[in-house]
């Protein structure tokens, strides 16, 4: 333990403890802009620094481990008037078009500023450049005028996710974080993930917004709009009015999204029970003939980009199941349409997703199996957040409803597939039934829950051992997948069976599209949240699903038969490591 | 680039260059830390850094292709364009400055058509600037290739680049 005093008082916190975490302890909070609690410090911003006494010069907090009878002043007159010229400079070659930015009220420069009591810019900077706004993405719109070159962006692309899709490019007054030859998000090898979203202090990075579409179809009366959505919305709505972080809202989720005018408020895990029965009948196969082993998880679509980049080997593990969203969309134009007799051309088809990627798995050209687009908008947790507070809804206030039938009803296994070895999970409790006849007493595989980067289990199926792994996070992903490589070079085959992978860390309820300042903690508090959900459900097996049966009793025969392959199931592309496009062949 | 492309000669002799940055890359492959030393000769192979010799670069070191651009584009000495058979440079140090050679240098961009750091067309000339070439007492003064211009006035310009073929 080291003892040393901050402001005069005194402390103990573990050898190693950084001056920012001392500080904290203390009761002092150190202002900071590019430190992330999830990020290794990079001292970028130098906003945190402090004086030790004794020593020369200024400290940043952020990356100075306490030392032994250390006297440190956190907010001297000098550090107070450094800390307002760092940010006067900053502000200086910032757009400030506070009231018109994604961020507003949300930005952490903002909040710095008002923090270290800046009231005027000193600095002008007339010649300032301005950027083009990269808008090559489907996904992620990058505005360079916004960005303050904290990095946390690229730190995140690069060490979190290993994706390396963002770098600093070109040099002093014009470096710029870019991807490689400035080409822009949509012509790389950008996954979607929106690692980068969440982690961005400013309005630099946003997801590309479709609100106005949906208000459009909203309003009009020739149009029938459908709104699924994902397990892990369900756990974050809630913080966009003021909640608890983890806060459970399903009930009140759907109340408002009938209120704001939604034609039909259906369910994605309706279609999460639905992927369990495909992709456990798929498991049940693979196994069987031991082919194609590991199967692999298909869910996350921005690990699928990933895969399709960096794994080409891996496509034939792959399960060919569609993600819950894309199987909902193609069964909301056909099946739905048919037994409510609506014409599917006048369906329009939006779901509200934890994640950017989404945006992109849905625009892929071979996501039509309904013979229209089988989802049309895909709006994140955040701008559906926006869009209720502009329609005037509370949801607090907010009755607790249900969705509507016949792609409403879900179980306690499609509820968790939005925390991290939930999709796991989910089969594995559905796989045991449709192999023994029996089902399992405890639902509940704990080794395969929790924020561990690769979690493995063991799961007895009445005799046939299945050895699983669960990653979250595409860092975790690849040297899981570096280790499956290893494997079957040496001995032709690997040790797992089965491996579930999701992009984000901590699964669907760290995407890209939940809400902003989203941190690991944040993560958690939201899993746990949807597990509870799952205690608290009457069915917890995806097999159980009445709406699910009758889906495949009405319309798609059997777990994979050749109606269910033709909408539930895709194929995968190789893809350029150079900038993402698919490989010719 | 279409231009570019009618120079047949010139494609062919970069072409013929790929196999010689492989045996490079060959001798420091996988090795992300020679990056600026690979790409040192590279440029030495090609007098610039092509796309394709980057991307070779980056699958070789294995290294991201981001982290290749962000080293080239960092540091002055690579150049992703090819450079010409002359290369004008036009010192804006503090002598030449005061002394107008900003004028200079606006002319040389408008003469030839190109910004600073770009080549012409026919590849004829490169422009540059620099800080200093130690000619204070000359000021404004430039460099073609080797030679030294002193006293430059915008007039003169278009004299002395018409000088090199």
């Amino acid at each position: 333990m080291i003892r040393a005093t901050i402001n005069n008082v005194e402390i103990e916190v573990p050898e190693g403890t950084t001056i920012l975490w001392a500080a904290k302890k203390a009761g002092f909070t150190i202002p900071t802009l590019c430190n992330h609690p999830d990020l290794p410090p990079g001292g970028q911003c130098g906003i945190c620094v402090v004086e030790i006494e004794g020593l020369p010069g200024l400290k940043r907090a952020c990356m100075t481990p306490i030392g032994e009878g250390f006297k440190i002043k956190t907010h001297t007159p000098r550090i107070q008037a450094t800390r307002r010229q760092l940010v006067e400079l900053i502000l200086s070659d910032h757009d400030t078009s506070c009231l018109t930015c994604v961020k507003n009220n949300n930005c952490e420069l903002q909040q710095l500023a008002a923090t270290v009591g800046i009231n005027t810019v000193d600095y002008k900077n007339e010649s300032r450049k301005k950027h083009p706004i990269d808008h090559s993405s489907v996904a992620i719109v990058r505005d360079p005028n916004k960005c303050i070159l904290c990095g946390r962006c690229l730190t995140v692309c690069s060490q979190v996710q290993t994706v390396n899709a963002l770098a600093v490019n070109h040099r002093g007054s014009e470096t710029l974080i870019s991807t490689a030859f400035d080409a822009g998000l949509g012509n790389s090898v950008c996954i979607n993930c929106g690692q980068c979203v969440v982690h961005c202090p400013v309005g630099a990075l946003y997801e590309r917004s479709a609100t106005e579409e949906v208000w459009e179809a909203l309003h009009d009366p020739d149009k029938f709009v459908v709104v699924q959505e994902a397990p892990a919305v369900r756990v974050m709505l809630g913080e966009e009015f003021g909640m608890p972080v983890g806060t459970l809202v399903s009930g009140k989720m759907h109340a408002a999204l009938r209120r704001m005018g939604f034609d039909a408020v259906l369910d994605t895990n309706f279609a999460a029970d639905l992927t369990i029965m495909e992709e456990g009948t798929e498991l049940i196969s693979r196994l069987t003939s031991g082919k194609n082993l590991p199967l692999i998880t298909s869910c996350s679509p921005g690990w699928i980009k990933f895969m399709e980049t960096f794994f080409h080997d891996m496509i034939p593990h792959m399960s060919t199941a569609k993600s819950p969203q894309q199987m909902f969309g193609a069964l909301a134009k056909t099946y739905y349409a048919k037994e409510k007799g609506i014409d599917p051309a006048k369906i329009v088809s939006v779901s509200i997703m934890p994640c950017t990627a989404k945006k992109f798995e849905c625009l892929r050209p071979e996501m039509n199996a309904s013979g229209y687009r089988d989802v049309d908008y895909v709006l994140t947790s955040r701008e559906i957040g926006r869009m209720m507070r502009e329609a005037g809804i509370d949801m607090n206030e907010m009755p607790d409803e249900h969705a509507d039938p016949i792609l409403g009803e879900y179980t306690g296994a499609a509820t968790i597939f939005g925390a991290t070895g939930g999709v796991m999970e989910a089969a594995v409790r559905s796989a045991y039934a449709l192999v023994t006849g029996k089902e399992l007493e405890d639902v509940e595989i704990t080794p395969v829950r929790g924020l561990k980067g690769i979690k493995e289990a063991e799961i007895d199926i009445e005799g046939t051992k299945v050895k699983v792994a669960v990653a979250h996070s595409c860092g975790h992903a690849r040297a899981l997948l570096e280790k499956v490589q290893d494997q079957m070079r040496k001995d032709g085959k690997s040790e797992y069976q089965f491996i579930e992978v999701m992009a984000c860390p901590g699964g669907c309820v760290g995407g890209g599209g939940q809400s902003w300042g989203s941190n690991m903690a944040k993560r958690a508090r939201r899993g746990e949240s949807l597990y509870a959900e799952d205690r608290s459900l009457p069915m917890r097996r995806s097999h159980e699903n009445p709406e699910v049966q009758a889906a495949y009793e009405k319309f798609l025969e059997k777990p994979n038969s050749e109606k269910a392959h033709k909408l539930l199931h895709t194929h995968y592309f190789k893809r350029s490591a150079v900038d993402g496009k698919i490989l010719p062949g | 680039m279409s231009e570019e492309k009618q120079c047949q000669c010139a494609e062919i002799q970069e072409e013929e260059l790929y196999p010689r940055l492989e045996e490079v890359i060959n001798q420091h492959r996988g090795k992300g830390e020679d990056l600026i030393m690979v790409l040192h000769k590279a440029q030495n192979l090609f007098g610039y850094l092509p796309r394709r010799a980057q991307e070779m670069v980056a699958e070789g070191l294995n290294v991201s292709l981001n982290e290749v651009y962000g080293v080239i584009t960092f540091y002055n000495f690579f150049s992703t364009v090819p450079q010409g058979r002359n290369s004008v440079k036009i010192c804006l140090g503090t002598a030449c400055y005061v002394r107008g050679s900003q004028e200079v240098l606006d002319k040389a961009q408008k003469e030839l058509g190109i910004k600073v750091g770009g080549t012409t067309e026919d590849r004829r000339y490169s422009l540059d600037v620099v800080r200093c070439i130690g000619a204070c007492g000359l000021a404004p003064a430039m460099l073609v290739n080797e030679d030294v211009y002193g006293r430059v006035k915008s007039p003169h310009l278009v004299d002395i680049l018409k000088k090199y073929e």
